[in-house]
């Protein structure tokens, strides 16, 4: 039987999703309830997730806080180093609109206003137990871009077209 | 010997938060150490003309996740001065309680954040699954794990019940058990002491001269705590702050592990001696004047400053945090470091950004 490296790959992004986390402007609650899903008490690396530190390795990016103008660049980096597919996950009030700092002079509002974002988590801060749900709706994302991928480019394409979007808007 | 910057952060697996720091090197040894601020930053004091005295309550809160229960409190208490409220008894009990359980959870996280900054990951899960029976009992008290949000205007929004009370003892007498057997762990493994004794040295008088707080401040030997201000219920409670003379990594990991038994203490002494009564006092009018207060955080020294003109809103709220007092001796210790000790001294400072920048 011939070695499939697509199809092994994409059942590898899936069955053990790596994640990249970014404190975007965040006050620490979203960002200590993320690592808390890494300790015994909830413990996602026995499902394979683990916590990464380079984009370039990562499938789901991890975003919590407000987006400031300082941030942006380092974000939307972050972003264009992930390969594709990727999905995004906006955590907390602060990484939806902006929350309770949304009219502060340096804050330019939630993730969506700098990068395309799939999963919102609402909460201040989200429970871990949010947070893990959220990578799994995330996940079910994941799945349909790899399904929709079979087009050459059609995931890029995909998401420059939201980019785009979200940056015009 | 021709230098080379390596920049540290702002994403970096070893830190949570966007910290950067320019670091330059000879070799592997670094030279310099240039920090780049603001990546956190919100404008959360501008927000106080936006939002009136007592909506500011939750605007500080936010200021730093971990410790948000001590901003608040630091916060309320300058209001309540202003506008000569007494706050009842039961309240100043109460809030000692919450804020004692956040700088033991504080800690707790940094011991963790701080054993997998030199790869040891085994401690770092350890600590954080004893680190859960305190998100449990904020849980439990007050609705939500990190922000508890407890502190009003005039004193505490919620109360604990004596059931509520005896099962914060009994988990922190489990919390203790636990901790006493890692405090084994931690402080007395070769592979810990190798990394951490005799590294990032701050001297006793560097220390007072760089204005270096908290647990750094007292690492390097000197007995400074904002607590014997006797803020709050701090008068009649029997606590002294904890001192290590030697200044290193190992020293200021020491005196945050020793500080998390002296919490639990103080929660034991106060659930002891709270008194019964009302949980608030009543609000009128406005508050008008300005007044400065210093509570201690996990991290050190906090000071408010908040002026008002007598309208709904503050007119200015000026926040000095611990972590920008203790840039200085970071930058201080870093040169002569090698490269693979950088997380670690950076950590031992216990840096938070969104603290720092607000």
């Amino acid at each position: 039987m011939k070695f499939d490296l697509k199809k092994w790959i994409r059942t590898g992004s899936l069955k053990s999703p790596w994640v990249l986390h970014f404190d975007c402007g965040s006050c620490n609650g979203c960002d200590i309830e993320t690592l808390a899903c890494l300790t015994p008490v909830h413990d996602v690396e026995r499902f394979g997730i683990i916590n990464v530190g380079n984009p370039k390795h990562a499938d789901v990016l991890l975003v919590s806080g407000t987006v400031n103008h300082r941030n942006k660049v380092v974000l939307k980096n972050l972003y264009d180093q992930m390969a594709h597919p990727k999905a995004v996950i906006a955590l907390g009030a602060c990484g939806l609109n902006g929350g309770i700092f949304h009219d502060a002079y340096n804050v330019v509002g939630g993730v969506d206003k700098v990068i395309p974002v799939d999963v919102y988590v609402p909460g201040c801060p989200p429970k871990p137990e949010a947070i893990i749900d959220a990578v799994v709706v995330a996940l079910g994302k994941l799945k349909g871009m790899l399904e929709n991928e079979d087009a050459p480019g059609a995931g890029e394409k995909q998401a420059d077209a939201e980019r785009d979007k979200a940056a015009n808007a | 010997m021709t230098r080379s910057i390596i920049p540290f952060g702002p994403q970096h697996p070893v830190l949570p938060e966007p910290l950067h720091l320019k670091l330059a090197l000879e070799d592997e040894t670094v030279v310099e150490a240039v920090p780049a601020l603001g990546y956190v930053h919100r404008g959360l004091e501008g927000l106080a003309t936006r939002r009136d005295y007592s909506q500011m309550v939750y605007v500080v809160e936010r200021v730093c996740g971990i410790c948000s229960c001590i901003h608040a409190m630091c916060y309320c208490n300058c209001i309540e001065k202003l506008m000569s409220i007494e706050v009842p008894r039961r309240a100043q009990f109460l809030r000692v309680i919450w804020s004692e359980l956040h700088r033991a959870h504080s800690h707790l996280l940094w011991l963790g954040l701080f054993a997998d900054s030199f790869g040891f990951e085994s401690l770092f899960m350890a600590l954080w699954r004893v680190r859960e029976r305190v998100m449990d009992i904020n849980e439990a008290t007050a609705g939500n794990r990190v922000i508890v949000s407890t502190n009003i205007i005039g004193g505490v929004r919620r109360d604990l019940s004596r059931e509520q009370m005896n099962s914060i003892l009994k988990d922190i007498a489990i919390m203790e058990k636990e901790l006493k057997n890692l405090y084994d762990t931690m402080m007395n493994d070769y592979s810990v002491k190798k990394r951490t004794v005799g590294k990032g040295v701050l001297s006793k008088e560097q220390a007072h001269a760089l204005g270096a707080a908290g647990p750094t401040l007292r690492g390097s030997g000197w007995a400074q705590d904002a607590r014997q201000l006797a803020y709050e219920a701090f008068d009649e409670l029997n606590f002294a702050p904890v001192v290590e003379t030697d200044g290193d990594c190992y020293s200021r990991t020491k005196v945050r592990f020793r500080e998390v038994f002296q919490s639990f203490d103080l929660v034991r002494q106060a659930i002891g001696k709270i008194p019964e009564g009302e949980l608030a006092a009543k609000v009128k009018g406005n508050p008008e004047g300005e007044i400065t207060f210093r509570v201690e955080q996990p991290r050190g020294e906090l000071f408010y400053y908040v002026r008002c003109d007598g309208s709904n809103f503050p007119e200015r709220v000026r926040i000095r945090t611990p972590t920008f007092a203790n840039i200085p001796p970071l930058l201080a210790i870093l040169p002569g470091a090698q490269l693979a000790d950088v997380p670690v001294i950076t950590l031992t400072i216990d840096p938070c950004i969104s603290c720092t920048e607000r």
